[in-house]
């Protein structure tokens, strides 16, 4: 990075450029007990204090619900209006369907069918499928890995996900690129994922400035970042976040806290007032939310939404849930973590039970509908699978497709006619590629008898 | 809980390698090449020492008790050897780093618990929680953490979960690691620090498990870059690049961890950093390589004196008696060039194996060096046998790797230039 050893005129202190940007109004002229802070409005005082919070009385910050463990609203709290009986429902159907996948799949991959799962959002499902709720269908996302019920909120199918997951040549994201679980879809408003943690964040703050930019987009729609609190540790969070709220842009943040990055329970990770705490430090709108209790999450990502789309600035919500499933297939958490813990967890505070309650209270919901749900959606999350199972890879040649767009460097022209030549002499007689050639559509036989 | 974790049940069931980041590394053995009947693989590698005896005679091995006490004792009468794997071996060399060096400390994200990969099993229990910790998940603070302790003359022996992940700490290697010492004119070092990764492709990690990053460290002179082949040189190895003077990027091929099996001496011993080892002599052809590729090479030389049926319309049988000069160059940076050149020019004949793609790769820059020293008596141009230039594809990894069979048709074409 430069050094940079410009001299600012007074005129362009921090405080003038930030009031240019916060305030549609003049400048105001500074205080005279400022003149020599000439960064800060600060009131001045003559005792000496500390502080080590972001909240008034110094306290934790606190965390919004709307539903008790029995699926009741708590005192004081007002239920979403747009709430009604099909829309509930259909929340319900979707954080459902999420642990169905995620069982299958995890034992599938277990039989060695699937080359690695990372769990879903076992736990997570209030969080996922209330903010999806939330948000418009347009608004962009930039998911993490564990987002996969947003992407089937707007209508990614099952038959979507399976063949994504074997990476077959029906798989709409990566065509096979990609591991498991990376999904990514342009007609969703859904950006790809990638492995690499946090890297997401950041580029939601460009994404938000650029629909900030675009006429047609501006004040309508927003970027919706998801991450988990392991990723908040990472540089690239904070840029993001400073990004966002620096140069305004209509970037929602949602910290999935579930307390566990792979080990690495949260209190290893930081010792602060959780991830709401750095908000107000960037100077962002935040709040907490029981990213158990669905409705709780809805309302205040919709609030949220809100703020970030009108005031095109930066919103920070933080989902307090629990990772219920491990990491991923290889890991086995009960190494870290006691068992008893998590069972005790699934029982006491089950976001898809909390739902259940309240729509059986408003007699919305049956257990002969729940029952017939879950026996449904076995059938179709098995029969998906089955389907994605037997599908051919992609062809082989797509492998050079895409690393550079437009005219293709000689290097890659030259390795794929090299594979060609090396898949015709020994793709019959070297069981590891004879064997592999056949999984995939076509057989390798576009590389090795290329069309002049 | 902790002691759950080391109970036998715990070993036993194959737990392997969670990570943060999507992958299953359970099938860590390298698969047999049913084609080739009773080709080696690593389970049945020659390079593996298997017995106390060839272990305890591990060339070029510098036991630390004697460089200490200045005896040059080289019985090796009362030393012991365990069979270990590689990351059981890893954790040795960690716990005798931290057992003879109270400054010694052991960091990166999930290492309390043993590591994703397991190479920091029971050390947090062994040497406390305060010399062997998590961090949050920032690869730039462990990396920038790391070199803080070892600019105080600590000893900091750093984790990144995976070698993909390690280009957030970038910035903190290249620009402050590796020039630490020389823009103080030596007055601050890091070279102290030693950051362990995970490198190299497992057969379906896809573009961020898989990569081999040490080309892009190729150019930041005053890092050095190892890649350890086996239990007992990762052991040797490590140590060396924790006591060595220089910050050490360790890359450690994650397939082996588990499949690589041999006699590990217990007590502390170093092996010499920017020191190839030529592990089969020749005087046909130089195969140089490193990590996880030097299997395929041997796999992919085993097929070119005894071809399996199929494939031997395809091995000239002039070519049968040929005699190939394996190298692992084990030091990337500064890397060695003597054994080369002096191998090159008795043999006239060169082939690089590397996973990382071609264009700004390791081999690229050993074949300028090598073209420019030997260029007389070569009788061939330096041969380039590495992955496509692209990330690591998913469902197509089994055509994208630089396996035997990649490297027995590059041997044949040299052979025959």
């Amino acid at each position: 990075m430069l050094v940079r050893v410009v001299q600012r005129a007074p005129a362009f202190s921090n405080v003038c450029r930030r009031r240019l940007i916060s305030t549609s109004g003049p400048a105001k002229s500074f205080p005279k007990e400022h003149g020599l802070l000439p960064s800060t409005q600060s009131p001045i005082v003559s005792s000496l204090k500390f502080f080590n919070s972001v909240t008034v009385d110094g306290g934790q910050i606190p965390t919004y619900r709307v539903l008790d463990g029995t699926g009741q609203p708590i005192e004081g709290a007002s239920l979403p209006e747009e709430i009604d009986r099909g829309t509930a429902r259909r929340m319900y159907e979707h954080m459902v369907q999420l642990p169905i996948i995620d069982n299958l799949m995890y034992n599938v991959q277990r039989q060695g069918k699937l080359a690695f799962y990372v769990r879903g959002p076992y736990g997570e499902e209030a969080t996922l499928i209330g903010s999806a709720a939330a948000i418009a269908n347009d608004d962009e996302v930039l998911g993490q890995y564990r987002e996969l019920g947003v992407l089937m909120w707007r209508g990614f199918t099952l038959a979507d996900m399976m063949n994504s997951c074997f990476g077959n040549c029906e798989d709409p994201c990566s065509r096979g690129k990609q591991m498991p679980m990376h999904f990514g879809s342009r007609k969703y408003h859904f950006h790809q994922i990638s492995s690499p943690l946090a890297t997401q964040i950041p580029q939601a703050a460009g994404v938000a400035f650029a629909l900030k930019r675009d006429p047609e987009r501006r004040g309508k729609n927003c970027a919706v970042v998801y991450f988990g609190e392991g990723a908040a540790s990472e540089g690239d969070f904070h840029a993001g976040m400073l990004f966002a709220s620096t140069i305004p842009s209509p970037a929602l943040f949602i910290a999935r806290n579930n307390g566990f990055a792979i080990s690495t329970p949260a209190n290893e990770q930081y010792y602060g007032d959780g991830i709401a705490a750095r908000g107000p430090g960037y100077g962002i709108h935040t709040v907490r939310v029981d990213g158990n209790d669905i409705l709780a999450v809805y309302s205040a990502v919709k609030e949220a939404r809100r703020l970030c789309t009108q005031e095109g600035r930066a919103v920070l919500v933080e989902a307090m849930t629990y990772r219920v499933g491990h990491h991923s297939t290889s890991d086995d958490s009960f190494a870290y973590r006691p068992r008893q813990e998590v069972e005790d967890r699934k029982r006491l505070d089950n976001p898809l039970a909390r739902f259940r309650r309240f729509l059986e209270a408003r007699s919305w919901w049956s257990a002969e509908e729940d029952d017939a749900l879950k026996a449904r959606l076995k059938d179709e999350v098995m029969k998906a699978f089955r389907k994605a199972e037997v599908l051919p890879k992609p062809e082989l040649r797509e492998m050079f497709d895409h690393v550079y767009e437009g005219e293709e460097p000689w290097i890659l022209k030259e390795q794929r006619e090299e594979l060609g030549r090396l898949l015709k002499k020994y793709g019959d007689v070297w069981g590891p590629w004879k064997a592999e050639l056949q999984k995939h559509k076509g057989a390798g036989r576009e590389l090795m008898e290329p069309k002049a | 809980m902790i002691s759950l974790r080391l109970s036998g049940r715990w070993r036993a069931k194959s737990f392997v390698l969670l990570q943060r980041r999507p992958c299953r590394w359970n099938s860590t053995t390298a698969e047999a090449h049913p084609a080739g009947g009773h080709l080696p693989s690593v389970a049945t590698s020659s390079f593996l020492r298997t017995t106390r005896d060839s272990a305890l005679r591990t060339p070029s091995m510098h036991w630390t008790d004697e460089q200490e006490t200045g005896s040059h004792d080289t019985l090796i009468a009362g030393r012991e050897t365990r069979k270990m794997n590689m990351y059981q071996a890893v954790r040795d060399a960690l716990s005798n780093a931290l057992m003879r060096d109270d400054t010694a400390v052991v960091f990166g994200e999930d290492v309390a618990f043993g590591g994703v990969f397991r190479c920091t099993m029971g050390l947090a229990e062994e040497f406390g929680r305060e010399r062997v910790f998590n961090t949050p998940l920032s690869e730039q603070g462990i990396a920038g953490f790391g070199i803080g302790i070892a600019a105080m003359g600590h000893t900091a022996i750093a984790e990144i979960q995976f070698a993909d992940y390690i280009f957030p700490a970038f910035d903190q290697i290249v620009n402050e690691a590796a020039k630490y010492s020389y823009r103080s004119n030596g007055q601050f070092q890091a070279g102290s620090l030693t950051i362990r990764c995970p490198s190299m492709a497992v057969g379906h990690g896809a573009h961020y498990h898989s990569q081999s990053p040490e080309g892009f460290f190729m150019g930041a002179a005053g890092l050095k870059i190892v890649v350890p082949r086996s239990p007992a040189q990762a052991k040797g190895l490590l140590l060396a690049s924790i006591r060595d003077p220089n910050p050490v990027i360790f890359l450690e091929p994650k397939i082996l961890y588990r499949s690589a099996v041999e006699q590990v001496p217990v007590d502390d011993y170093q092996l010499p950093l920017s020191r190839a080892e030529t592990l089969i002599r020749g005087s046909d052809m130089t195969l140089l390589t490193w990590g996880t590729p030097i299997y395929h090479c041997e796999t992919a030389m085993h097929m070119l004196s005894n071809p399996p049926e199929a494939l031997a319309p395809h091995v000239p049988s002039s070519l049968r008696g040929a005699k190939v000069e394996l190298i692992d160059l084990r030091t990337i940076l500064p890397w060695d060039v003597e054994t080369i050149v002096e191998s090159v020019n008795r043999t006239g004949r060169l082939v690089v194996v590397h996973e990382a793609g071609r264009v700004g790769g390791v081999g690229a820059e050993i074949g300028a060096e090598v073209q420019k020293r030997c260029f007389l008596k070569l009788y061939a141009p330096v041969k380039l046998i590495t992955g496509w230039d692209m990330p690591v594809p998913m469902q197509f990894e089994r055509f994208y790797m630089p396996d035997s069979i990649r490297i027995l048709d590059g041997i044949i074409e040299t052979l025959t230039y």
